[in-house]
């Protein structure tokens, strides 16, 4: 099963060198060969399992409460300016 | 005897008689970290004065060594990443709230392999960690600080985390009990995300009592996350009191025994842990778990895809690396998570997009599901015959570093404990002996069914009394 592994990692936003795709790609298809293994297995009729505990509709209520401090939830910020994250420009077509 | 040979309850039993103070046991602790850490390589951090501080303002407190993906407020929180260098967690994860209010202090931060994702704590991206029996060997992962700490008495006990059996190999290889909870029964808030289906907090201990006293002050429905349900947490320490294995029913699941690849010494030790569960009184009972050969297929793909989806949140903005070259929010996204993350990581990324991208979801995360529920099943109607099963932990003992290369290899050292955790189940590492010649340690697993952690500490404290 050839994997498109530079169109993947695009999609992960993950910019991969030449030499981690080239490293990567039998890598990830002798992995992708080994779970291809389930395709044997019997499912029809069987619901899929979403985690370990079924719990349903977990709400709380719709009350406002105070939460992080902003000053906290800005510290570990790689820049700020003012009470907000600060980002390169979201430039029209630039993405790629 | 040094304080830092102790165990959670000879430690509460000394803090309680006055005989020393948390204070005592820290320096105890902070002493054996200087003197050994260094080889070991256990510990990331330590911070030395904020542990002593903690201490005097809770005297009667048990120092407990955390794994660095677990949020505790002022401290580091690596994930053993460097995208994450730098970072100090602004609040405590629900299990550390729930530690300080049962009489415990995070004490110190532990090695793991980067974000979880590992079975030797080779992945960490900021340090190695050596196996305190064999400093040439891995202590197993992704907890291998978590148990080289333990196994190798710098610490009185440990947080480790499981997903796919990173408690419970470290333990094996590092002579420790470790126990994985039912999914749900610790909350995962403040503990960064792996596989949000499988993941667990638990204890790492120098005895099944340890484990359940530790245990009992983690566990708990909390409203921070929505998978804990309501039960009430047991008086573990209480229950295990006078523990027998008369009687108990033992399941021996044929497909665990069977397997190419297991090391002779594992399967001796274990055999031999079968052996005294029975001279001891239990009932052997021959149980087949028909889908366990997919487990690990089923994992590799629903792990990955689950980190995939958690890992987005790295991404240079609001915390962790930011590339120099970020000129846009491709290249801020694409080039600092490049540049943050490792090679396993990035496989483990770049597995979970692909199976969970257009024309293949169905195919294999849509299908894995649903073998899910038949391994889960399998467990299910095991536990309708026997209280609790009995496995190899891991199938060999610890493995030189760098001696394993290859991705799918070292994904086999999960192989024993891979399918209790997609079942959601409970399970325990135990000690059950060391190989001879070289005398590294081995642990075997107990099984036991979802929130039926009582029997299952109870299980293994009356097996870890025979095999002394």
């Amino acid at each position: 099963m050839k994997i498109d592994v530079g169109y993947v990692a695009e999609l992960a936003r993950l910019e991969l060198s030449d030499e981690e795709k080239s490293v990567f790609q039998p890598q990830l298809e002798n992995i992708v060969g080994y779970v291809e293994k389930i395709s044997e297995v019997d499912v029809s009729g069987v619901e899929p399992m979403m985690h370990g505990r079924t719990l349903v509709n977990v709400f709380r209520e719709d009350v406002e409460r105070p939460s992080m401090d902003r000053a906290e939830a800005l510290a570990n910020a790689p820049a700020k300016v003012g009470d907000e994250f600060l980002l390169p420009k979201i430039v029209e077509g630039a993405e790629s | 005897m040094e304080l830092y040979e102790l165990g959670i309850r000879q430690t509460q039993d000394g803090l309680a008689k006055g005989e020393f103070s948390s204070e005592d046991v820290v320096k105890s602790v902070v002493a054996r970290y200087r003197e050994r850490n260094g080889e070991v390589g256990a510990y990331l951090t330590f911070d030395e004065e904020g542990a002593l501080a903690l201490a005097r303002e809770n005297p009667k407190a048990v120092p407990v060594a955390v794994k660095d993906l677990i949020n505790v407020r002022g401290q580091p929180c690596t994930c053993g990443s460097k995208i994450l260098r730098g970072y100090v967690s602004p609040y405590d994860a629900t299990v550390i709230r729930n530690m300080k209010a049962h009489g415990f202090i995070p004490c110190g931060r532990v090695n793991m392999d980067e974000f979880a994702m590992g079975s030797s704590t080779e992945n960490s991206a900021l340090g190695v960690t050596r196996n305190p029996y064999d400093l040439s060997r891995v202590p197993g992962g992704s907890s291998g600080g978590s148990a080289a700490a333990v196994g190798g008495n710098m610490c009185i006990a440990a947080l480790g985390t499981d997903t796919g059996g990173s408690i419970r190999q470290p333990a094996s290889f590092c002579n420790c009990v470790g126990v994985k909870p039912s999914y749900g029964r610790v909350s995962r808030y403040g503990v960064t995300a792996f596989a949000s289906s499988l993941d667990q907090v638990g204890p790492m201990t120098k005895s099944v009592e340890d484990a359940a006293i530790l245990l009992q002050a983690l566990a708990g429905h909390d409203e921070m996350d929505g998978t804990t349900p309501t039960d009430p947490v047991p008086d573990y320490a209480k229950e295990i009191e006078g523990a027998s294995l008369k009687g108990v029913r033992i399941g021996i699941p044929k497909e665990y025994f069977d397997v190419k690849g297991l090391d002779p010494e594992v399967k001796r030790i274990t055999d031999e842990a079968v052996a005294k569960c029975s001279a001891a009184g239990a009932e052997l009972v021959e149980v087949s778990l028909p889908h366990t050969e997919y487990a690990m297929a089923v994992y590799y793909i629903i792990a990955p895809a689950e980190a995939s989806a958690n890992l987005a949140r790295f991404d240079g903005v609001r915390y962790g690396h930011r590339s120099a070259e970020s000129r846009d929010v491709y290249s801020l996204y694409a080039k600092s998570r490049a540049e943050g993350f490792g090679p396993e990581v990035k496989r483990r990324i770049i597995m979970g997009t692909y199976v969970l991208s257009s024309g293949y979801y169905d195919a294999y995360y849509g299908r894995a599901q649903k073998v899910r529920t038949l391994i889960k099943r399998d467990f299910d109607e095991a536990f309708g015959k026997v209280d609790a099963l009995l496995t190899p932990c891991a199938p060999t003992p610890a493995f030189r570093i760098g001696e394993l290369q290859d991705p799918l290899t070292m994904y086999l050292n999960d192989l024993f404990t891979i399918p209790s955790s997609l079942a959601g189940v409970c399970a325990a590492a135990v000690p059950a002996g060391f190989t001879r010649p070289a005398g590294l340690p081995v642990g075997v697993q107990f099984i036991c069914g979802g929130f039926e952690e009582t029997k299952l500490l109870k299980v293994c404290r009356a097996f870890e009394e025979v095999s002394k």
